[in-house]
């Protein structure tokens, strides 16, 4: 009695944990430890995977619409504002960006305005414009309204530099239940973890989700010079000296024409 | 050729940074500089963040100063006591120059003193030396002789107490101004992120009159010692001097300092004085217009210090 008991709650569990028929969906990274070698000029990294339905599933009119938001390591951040004081430009304005993404991708299949509702869209902070830049407001942590003009330059210059992209035709479903995604990762990427969230829409409603996540780390010899800096650093500064001196001394010697 | 730089964390093409490497290389061994203010806007440029330029430009500096510094002692064109008592100072104005450095960061208008020291600094000196050797070339093109500069001849200078002998140099003279001018040094170099031997070498000349021979051995001296120092200080409190691009900006430097000394033995020296002059000066106009004209963007994003 006891243990069918124990089957009823388990299948009661799963039931809760999984909402009603929805879809399952299964992804893949390329890798998800990303090396930066001496040879390092950028990745793209590919993500792709299925959403398996089973004969429970509620079967949908439209096709399936998945977005992709890829987090990087969090940073702080300050915005500056330049004006014009007695003829030259000296910044007199800032906002603290605290524990913002240092990289953010957002990759989907369309754009959401075609396969959600605003209030969806506000609700899961759906694409750059809706994602959380909380900035020090005095003592406190909040984020600003969209149209805040350090803000829009935060992610005007983000978006500049490669570390937060926005792709409204990022990931491709090659058939109805297949799709592909590629995480453009530029040269200047910050090491760290990053976390992949996938999201899926049928019929203007999330029906699941699913996460993910890839570490970038320096490797070889690359990790060797920056692991010496840091905790080596008299050491470090010292053997650079010599390298200097050694060069330099080694010019004089090759160039010497007495 | 990409290569990744471990402490810049960026890619830069190999061939770019020696390239750099040579152009300033030729400039700080044919005018006796170390080309520092040269260097490091031009890192900041490709994408290099100023503190990582500023900490890797100084080993950078340390090569080529030392490879010009040997051929110099080969000549016997170095003044050693000159160049000790002109490191007592830098020490020091370095000392109190990273004193009013934080003093400016806490109070966040560390950018905007960078930017306009560089543009007095660079426009002042550099108009000058244009001035000095422009006048120079018109006396000798209308025939006049030059004011002839003895070693010996005297200033309010060198009515000072306190008088060394500095032999390599035939000079007398007060130790004040001497430790005077290595402060001047030392304290410019450690708020500009520069070696200041374009300063040192005419305050050498027209305030000490020190004998031109020398002049440039002995700067390269001082050059040495306080890019060393600061390279080591660099690594071991902010730990961000990049090795490999120190290296690649070395040999390049190096190779091109040696072109560099044996292209100055062919031009006369006020030309010298005159081309240095107006290569400070652009720079100098370069900072210039980044402070008034404006800017692409008026915001601009950084990493907050300590972050």
């Amino acid at each position: 009695v006891s243990f069918a008991r124990f089957v009823i709650a388990a299948a009661v569990c799963a039931f809760a944990a999984t909402p009603a028929a929805a879809e399952r969906i299964v992804s893949s990274l390329a890798t998800h430890q990303v090396f930066i070698t001496s040879q390092f000029i950028g990745l793209d990294l590919v993500l792709f995977g299925s959403v398996e339905r089973d004969a429970a599933t509620v079967p949908h009119s439209g096709a399936y619409d998945l977005v992709v938001t890829v987090t990087g390591p969090k940073e702080s951040q300050v915005t500056r504002r330049k004006e014009r004081v007695l003829g030259i430009w000296v910044n007199v304005e800032s906002r603290d960006f605290i524990d913002v993404p240092s990289y953010l991708a957002v990759l989907s299949t369309r754009p959401y305005e075609a396969f959600t509702s605003v209030d969806l869209r506000r609700r899961l902070q759906l694409g750059l414009e809706r994602t959380l830049l909380p900035q020090q407001i005095g003592p406190d942590l909040a984020d600003v309204v969209r149209d805040d003009p350090f803000r829009q330059a935060f992610l005007r210059l983000k978006t500049a530099r490669h570390l937060y992209v926005e792709n409204t035709s990022g990931v491709t479903f090659l058939t109805p239940s297949l799709y592909r995604a590629t995480i453009p990762l530029p040269a200047v990427v910050p090491v760290g973890n990053y976390d992949v969230d996938l999201k899926l829409f049928a019929d203007g409603v999330l029906v699941g989700r699913a996460s993910s996540a890839f570490e970038i780390v320096k490797a070889g010899f690359e990790q060797f010079v920056a692991a010496s800096a840091q905790s080596h650093g008299t050491a470090y500064g010292l053997a650079t000296v010599m390298f200097a001196l050694v060069t330099g001394w080694f010019a004089s010697v090759v160039f010497r024409r007495d | 050729m990409e290569i990744y730089l471990p402490i810049a964390d960026l890619p830069v093409n190999v061939f770019l940074i020696l390239g750099m490497g040579l152009a300033v290389g030729f400039i700080s061994g044919m005018f006796g500089i170390g080309g520092g203010f040269l260097m490091t806007p031009l890192l900041i440029f490709i994408g290099i963040t100023p503190a990582v330029a500023v900490a890797t430009v100084a080993s950078h500096i340390a090569a080529s100063s030392f490879s010009g510094a040997i051929s110099y002692w080969r000549r016997r064109a170095i003044d050693l006591a000159l160049a000790l008592v002109l490191l007592c100072g830098a020490v020091v104005g370095t000392v109190a120059g990273v004193w009013l450095f934080t003093l400016l960061r806490n109070l966040g208008q560390l950018d905007i003193t960078i930017g306009v020291s560089y543009v007095i600094l660079l426009c002042s000196v550099g108009g000058l030396m244009v001035l000095e050797s422009v006048r120079a070339i018109l006396r000798e093109r209308s025939g006049q002789r030059a004011p002839l500069r003895r070693p010996g001849s005297h200033t309010w200078v060198h009515g000072l107490p306190a008088k060394l002998r500095f032999k390599q140099s035939r000079l007398y003279i007060s130790a004040i101004p001497v430790c005077g001018i290595g402060f001047i040094i030392g304290f410019i170099g450690a708020i500009m992120g520069i070696g200041g031997g374009f300063i040192l070498v005419p305050m050498l000349i027209y305030v000490l009159r020190v004998p031109t021979s020398v002049v440039i051995g002995t700067s390269m001296v001082l050059t040495l010692v306080t890019m060393a120092v600061a390279t080591v200080l660099h690594a071991a409190t902010n730990h961000l001097v990049d090795v490999v691009l120190a290296l690649l900006l070395m040999v390049g430097g190096v190779i091109g300092a040696q072109f560099g000394a044996r292209a100055s033995q062919k031009l006369a020296a006020d030309r010298l004085r005159l081309l240095l002059g107006l290569l400070v000066v652009a720079v100098g106009l370069r900072f210039a217009f980044d402070l008034i004209l404006t800017p692409h963007d008026v915001y601009s994003i950084r990493p907050m210090e300590g972050s």
